[in-house]
């Protein structure tokens, strides 16, 4: 199945199918640990501790969420006070035209609002989510199959050290194929 | 011996690179006391299948009767709204002095409903509640059908609905001429479409991941077309579950006040004001918990049918019913002792119009409403103290119905006993709905059901891929 003279290693790939999340985060942090470099991991569900297996940094959306809450309450506390009381100030009831109090609530919605679609428009982002995307997944991950996926990129990918790792931690089978 | 033949053989790098991927891959404690949240031995392809059998199979006979008599209550909600617009609110019984009746009652009740699927996504999840993974998916989606039947009523209260983008704050040719931002009812408008955005996406965000798995079993071409477009092209990439658990997490954290704040803000409505009955400060929370209170009612019902026609019972075990049991204990306790605060303020208050409110609610011409809505919330969920009870599915079917009846009745009291007979005697009046309001309350469910049974027809109705997180909870 292997083939060693291949036209260009630099974009080639090594993928291992695993049946069970415990062998892959074995697998993956132990071919992180000997200098493999890791493309991907694919699972049928988020593996706790595997982030830490690949060697994966915290994600920053959080910020992102940060300062789609901030413009969201800018928003709200511009619109309302410019409305109410500059734009066209209107006598209701006697309440003041600015009244911080009564524009709570809107302010509050309006921050949840903007950061909950602030993440999510950034997580879609860059991840490379979109609709009537040609993005294949690999097969059966999206059952009950684990795939590790090993770059050549580098002169240092050992096949026979990849496959002593996939071997020692149940490797149901391995395929090579080009990266996208 | 400390140093075994076999570590004197290896090197020091291999020691260390041994070391570190037992210290990744070790698990945390286990503890004994667990008890496995998903009964039956399932591997991770069985649930696939199991869930995903339920939406792509053929509809059974039940769904088509269900969905036929679904259509028929949704029949009678399309007429009677139809009278309402081309004629106008007068064919409703609601008059000067009950000015908000029966429809703002149904409003308030579907809005109470959907709190439960946001409640159990979002809280639950940041109280790290595992159980949650096997109802979430159509609790969130039976939050969204109930908030949008809620959403049906103060826009036909409006008397011309398809003015209601005048809600928005937008520059108009008419002043520009502001909505009204110091207006409770303004906020609601607020609350209710930011609840409603954010429980959207915080489900389809959920569903990510199993519309994939859909996508990729799926047989029938349409299918196949609808999730490729919905699935947005996920390949289960650790990438992208990193980020993914990230941006789950943060909806979580901004949708937990999102769901106090709705209730919140829909109990403004009538605290702002100074009609005895509605000028509480207790409103917000009594409000809340009687919304948790009525959700989980809701969730149950439905959840014990789905359960039981679709052959769940591996995933929605008893324990799970038992926990919202639990749940609705609680807040129905909470909404109890509220009803009992209400009595005590108003009579130590000294002031006599709410001395004589609490006195009309008791035992006025409204008193009907008062005991069915006082049984109902106050006392049955009282039962669910004994744990026999709490596991057994007929009763809690019979309870929950109960419940959501109760409910109705908290709001119809409220609404109708405070505004029936306030400052003014000369305008005392009664009020009993015409049969125009009926049918939208019974068009309401009709749009509840059938859309609930679509759901079940075209998603998932578990969450696949949580699931498999949990399946070994209680294992390793």
């Amino acid at each position: 199945m292997r083939n060693t003279n291949s036209k260009s290693r630099l974009n080639r790939y090594t993928a291992a199918y695993f049946t069970n999340e415990d062998d892959i985060k074995a697998s993956a942090a132990e071919a992180r640990l000997r200098g493999f470099q890791i493309y991907d991991v694919y699972s049928p569900f988020p593996i706790h501790g595997m982030d830490e297996a690949v060697g994966l940094k915290r994600s920053r959306i959080t910020w992102a969420a940060f300062a789609g809450g901030v413009t969201g309450l800018l928003t709200a506390v511009i619109l309302q006070v410019w409305t109410s009381a500059y734009d066209w100030a209107l006598n209701i009831g006697g309440k003041p035209f600015n009244s911080p109090l009564l524009f709570v609530p809107v302010s509050f919605e309006l921050t949840v609002l903007f950061s909950g679609l602030t993440s999510v428009a950034v997580l879609f982002l860059i991840c490379g989510l979109y609709p009537f995307s040609k993005r294949k997944s690999f097969e059966g991950v999206n059952d009950d199959r684990f795939v590790l996926v090993l770059e050549h990129a580098g002169s240092s990918f050992d096949p026979k050290a990849a496959d002593r790792i996939f071997e020692k931690y149940n490797a149901e089978k391995v395929i090579e194929g080009d990266l996208e | 011996m400390a140093v075994t033949l076999e570590k004197l053989d290896l090197s020091r790098d291999e020691i260390k690179v041994r070391d570190e991927v037992d210290r990744i891959t070790r698990h945390p404690a286990v503890s004994p006391l667990r008890v496995p949240l998903i009964a039956g031995d399932a591997s991770y392809s069985d649930v696939t299948e199991d869930i995903n059998r339920i939406h792509e199979g053929a509809a059974g006979l039940g769904w088509w009767i269900a969905l036929s008599i679904a259509l028929s209550l949704l029949l009678i909600g399309i007429i009677a709204g139809y009278l309402t617009v081309t004629i106008g609110i007068g064919t409703w019984g609601l008059n000067r002095t009950i000015g908000w009746a029966f429809d703002i009652t149904n409003f308030v009740f579907w809005i109470g409903i959907g709190h439960a699927g946001t409640f159990i996504s979002a809280i639950l999840y940041l109280f790290n509640q595992k159980w949650r993974t096997s109802i979430n998916r159509s609790a969130e989606a039976m939050t969204l059908i109930a908030v949008m039947c809620a959403g049906l009523f103060p826009i036909i209260h409006m008397g011309r609905p398809w003015l209601f983008y005048w809600f928005l704050p937008y520059p108009n040719t008419r002043g520009s001429l502001w909505v009204n931002f110091r207006s409770p009812l303004l906020w609601d408008f607020f609350a209710i479409s930011t609840y409603f955005t954010i429980s959207l996406v915080f489900w389809y965000i959920g569903l990510l991941p199993d519309l994939a798995t859909a996508r990729d079993r799926a047989k029938v071409k349409w299918r196949r077309k609808l999730y490729t477009i919905l699935s947005l092209g996920w390949n289960g990439s650790n990438r992208t579950w990193s980020r993914y658990e990230t941006v789950y997490g943060i909806l979580a954290a901004l949708a937990t006040p999102l769901v106090l704040s709705v209730h919140s803000i829909v109990s403004f409505d009538f605290a702002t004001s100074l009609i005895p009955g509605w000028h509480s400060t207790i409103f917000p929370p009594y409000f809340v918990a009687g919304a948790v209170f009525s959700g989980f009612a809701m969730v149950m019902t439905l959840m014990i049918l789905v359960r039981k026609v679709m052959h769940l019972e591996n995933y929605i075990t008893l324990d799970h019913f038992e926990k919202m049991c639990k749940v609705t204990l609680l807040t129905g306790s909470i909404v109890g002792l509220a009803y009992m605060t209400e009595l005590f303020i108003g009579f130590y208050s000294g002031s006599p119009n709410e001395i004589f409110m609490m006195m009309n609610r008791l035992f006025g011409p409204y008193a009907w409403g008062y005991w069915i809505m006082f049984c109902c919330n106050a006392l049955v969920p009282q039962l669910f103290w004994i744990k026999r009870l709490r596991r057994s599915i007929p009763l809690i079917f019979v309870l929950t119905i109960f419940i959501n009846i109760g409910m109705w009745f908290e709001r119809f009291v409220i609404i109708m006993v405070s505004l029936h007979r306030d400052y003014l005697p000369s305008s005392w009046t009664y009020y009993l709905p015409s049969t125009v309001e009926i049918g939208l309350l019974i068009g309401s469910f009709g749009l509840f059901f059938t859309a609930f049974l679509i759901f079940l027809r075209l998603f998932p109705i578990i969450a696949v891929s949580e699931v498999k997180g949990v399946l070994k909870y209680a294992k390793h």
